[in-house]
């Protein structure tokens, strides 16, 4: 098993390779061989990156950290970039997560994008993102990561706007572009400062030297972590630049699945796990990463229980649970962060599949006050969606129960308990919304429209497997990190390699923190040092947040299933806040009245006087110059061989002049 | 006028009739309209050189102005041969060899 670890170069390969041969044959291969090709590669892929796995896991716990060196990307001065490939158990998980999912969603699209006109056009985009992913996390310094970073930015750009035809996808996949570039900015500026820093963006290197050379709590440390930070809430739709996840839901409901849910809005997640030592260097930011974190979690979530599109619903919820993790890093509960991005990828791919498949018995209706009444006309739907359902609400046994509880346990004992309280209530929110959605959706009355009525069916095989896949692992992925068990917690074990590092790092922050604050440091080191909670909290802590979620269920079902007209009524007696909610606090306008507008006047602006006039101006002034003096100078070519001699006799006159006055 | 008397021509009187030569060729380029005799004056400004040419050689008792005047009239020969074609040609085309009424070639 051990050689798979010598193929690593292959994981991000293949997928670059089976998106080359269709782009070159694909015209020629036809729907079976383009899909083929597509799902192979990635297939192929996962099974390297299973292999790898395995093998990684057999080597004891201090050597897990394969570096691949595969060249020298550029030199300048001493600043070297590598492409060069990182595996340790973190990059593992982060593979894992996305050859397998993205194989699920591969095979789904199979069945879903049946006959359209771009089928081939869309693998080779699906195939190029799972490349650009792959490099996200396999990467080995910033700058390579970079280069996955803008890759799955961009892939994100063209499926949002795949069926580019229609104006709204063309503007939603603008927005999500433009609004990614300021993440990116704020990224850059990061790497940059480490490079000013350290002189290098390699990851080990910038690790070992940052808490040597930087200060503790330091102005540099948290100038770099919020810098980093900013990308991340740009890629992983945090306040404040969450706006373009609910319209990227433009895009066909597979690429939501796999870009806009499972894989690439958690790279921020993962990038502030992998960046975790800079994070413990500085406090500060660390609190603005679980603040964010949180304040996103609930305020994304209180727009989801108002919205009636299916799809926007699920992307409110994904935003709402990628504030979970981030709360998870940022109360220092890294692993369960990453155990939520694993879980989470699982039940919500399985979500928007399942939308996806609803949507596609509907003959593409979206909106939850048409539908209702589903759960016979489609079993197998409705059976993974209520998986799927269970496990975001955090029902025990399902998947969703075990990583949410270790984030809350986790922010209760942090240095704020209000995060905790969020995150609840949080959970009660995400319960109820999702249950709404399952309610409108499968039960009570059939609201359907004649159109929809009309094709109405289970989706095909290569939709359904997937699916029912998908519900397996979101009803059992969860066990694989028992609480109170023990030796229950495999998952945290496979990954404490990665975090080995974070008692010397805290202890460093404390003593720094102890020097200027001295409650804070006492607060930090025994934050540090209590690591395990006692086995009564625990059990307390999982039955609170059980209860919050089953409060949550039974309101949905009064509301929605119970008496179907009460949300109505609630609504009117409610209207303000439901007004707020259902415009999602305007935040849209907000942006349009404080960014969009001023931008716009300003280009308006650069456009009428400083291009028109200014650059314009200068253009069209040479232009005058070279025809005035052509006027001027030909009245002298007037044709006639007399003037011409005469010039010359002149100036040949002067010119002997000239000499002799010398 | 004592070179008269003398037998001997100073260079300057070669000098004065050249420059008088030339300045006719000038003048004669300048007012005449009709090309043949254009021609003719740019011929005597070239004589008019060879003339103050061959003076400074006597003058200076060595042949290379000799020889320059050599080349300067087999330049001229050359030239009245391709002038004189444009000429002819010139009056085929537009039936005249006044300067004036062949100005298409303008800006």
């Amino acid at each position: 098993m051990y050689d798979f670890v010598y193929l690593l170069y292959l994981i991000p390969l293949l997928p670059l390779l089976g998106l080359a041969l269709n782009l070159a044959f694909g015209g020629r291969w036809g729907h079976r061989g383009v899909s083929l090709v597509a799902c192979g590669s990635v297939a192929a892929a996962f099974i390297v990156a299973a292999g790898a796995a395995l093998g990684l896991a057999t080597l004891p716990e201090g050597e897990r950290r394969i570096v691949q060196h595969l060249w020298t990307w550029f030199t300048a001065g001493s600043f070297h970039a590598e492409v060069s490939i990182l595996f340790d158990p973190l990059s593992a998980v982060m593979c894992l997560v996305v050859t397998f999912v993205g194989f699920l969603i591969h095979l789904y699209s199979t069945g879903y994008m049946h006959g359209d006109a771009g089928y081939r056009r869309y693998f080779i985009y699906l195939n190029l993102f799972t490349f650009s992913m792959l490099t996200l996390v396999l990467a080995d310094n910033f700058l390579f990561m970079f280069v996955g970073w803008e890759g799955v930015g961009l892939c994100s750009y063209l499926l949002i706007g795949f069926w580019y035809e229609r104006h709204s996808a063309a503007d939603a996949a603008k927005k999500a572009f433009i609004v990614n570039r300021i993440g990116d900015f704020g990224f850059l500026l990061g790497m940059f400062l480490i490079v000013a820093t350290l002189g290098t963006l390699d990851y080990g290197e910038v690790f070992r030297l940052a808490p040597v050379k930087w200060a503790a709590g330091g102005g540099i440390a948290t100038a770099v972590a919020l810098l980093l930070f900013l990308g991340a809430t740009g890629k992983s739709a945090q306040i404040p630049l969450y706006v373009w996840l609910p319209d990227a839901m433009e895009g066909p409901t597979p690429v939501s699945a796999l870009i806009h849910a499972a894989t690439m809005v958690t790279a921020g997640v993962y990038m502030v796990a992998r960046s975790h030592v800079l994070y413990e260097l500085a406090p500060v930011a660390l609190g603005v990463v679980a603040v964010v974190g949180a304040l996103t979690a609930i305020f994304a979530a209180t727009i989801g229980l108002v919205q009636t599109d299916i799809k926007r619903v699920l992307a409110y919820s994904t935003v709402s649970q990628l504030g979970y993790m981030f709360l998870a890093c940022g109360v220092g509960a890294y692993t369960a962060g990453i155990f939520h991005l694993v879980t989470h990828a699982f039940f919500k791919a399985l979500l928007f599949l399942g939308a996806g498949s609803v949507i596609h018995a509907l003959s593409g209706e979206q909106d939850l006050r048409r539908m209702g009444g589903l759960k016979k006309h489609l079993p197998w739907t409705h059976g993974t969606m209520l998986v799927a359902c269970l496990a975001i609400a955090g029902i025990p046994p399902f998947a969703g129960f075990f990583s949410k509880d270790a984030i809350l346990a986790a922010a209760f004992e942090s240095r704020w308990p209000w995060l905790y309280a969020v995150g609840l209530v949080t959970a009660g929110l995400t319960a109820f919304y999702m249950f709404r959605l399952l309610y409108l959706t499968f039960y009570g009355q059939e609201r359907l429209t004649h159109e929809a009525k009309h094709h109405l069916h289970e989706s095909p095989r290569s939709m359904v497997g997937p699916l029912a896949v998908l519900a397996a692992f979101s009803a059992l992925v969860g066990f694989l990190d028992l609480p109170i068990v023990p030796g229950g917690d495999q998952f945290g074990a496979f990954l404490a390699p990665v975090f080995a590092d974070l008692g010397p790092v805290r202890e460093m922050a404390t003593h720094a923190a102890t020097a200027v604050i001295p409650g804070a440091g006492a607060a930090a080191a025994h934050e540090a040092h209590e690591a395990h909670t006692p086995v009564g909290l625990e059990i307390a802590l999982m039955l609170v947040s059980v209860i919050a979620a089953v409060a949550g269920i039974l309101v949905a079902r009064a509301l929605y299933l119970r008496k179907p007209g009460a949300a109505e009524s609630l609504a009117t007696r409610f209207q303000r806040a439901y007004r707020a909610l259902l415009h999602k606090y305007w935040v849209d306008e907000l942006y349009q009245a404080i960014v969009v507008r001023p931008l716009e006047r300003v280009s308006q602006w650069l456009w009428r006087v400083f291009d028109v006039q200014v650059i314009d101006g200068v253009v069209d002034g040479t232009g005058g110059f070279v025809v005035l003096g052509g006027t001027l100078l030909r009245l002298f070519q007037n044709g006639y061989v007399g003037t011409y001699a005469f010039f010359l006799v002149v100036g040949v006159v002067l010119v002997l002049l000239g000499l002799g006055g010398r | 006028m004592s070179w008269l008397t003398q037998g001997q021509v100073p260079l300057e009187a070669y000098l004065v009739v050249s420059g008088l030569l030339f300045l006719i060729g000038v003048v004669g380029v300048l007012v005449r309209r009709n090309a043949i005799v254009i021609f003719m004056c740019i011929e005597l400004m070239l004589n008019a050189a060879n003339l103050a040419i061959v003076a400074f050689a006597d003058q200076l008792q060595q042949t290379d102005g000799q020889v320059f005047v050599f080349f300067v009239m087999a330049v001229a020969a050359a030239e009245v041969g391709i002038g004189l074609a444009l000429i002819v040609n010139v009056f085929r085309a537009r039936q005249t060899v006044y300067v004036d009424e062949v100005n298409l070639l303008k800006g």
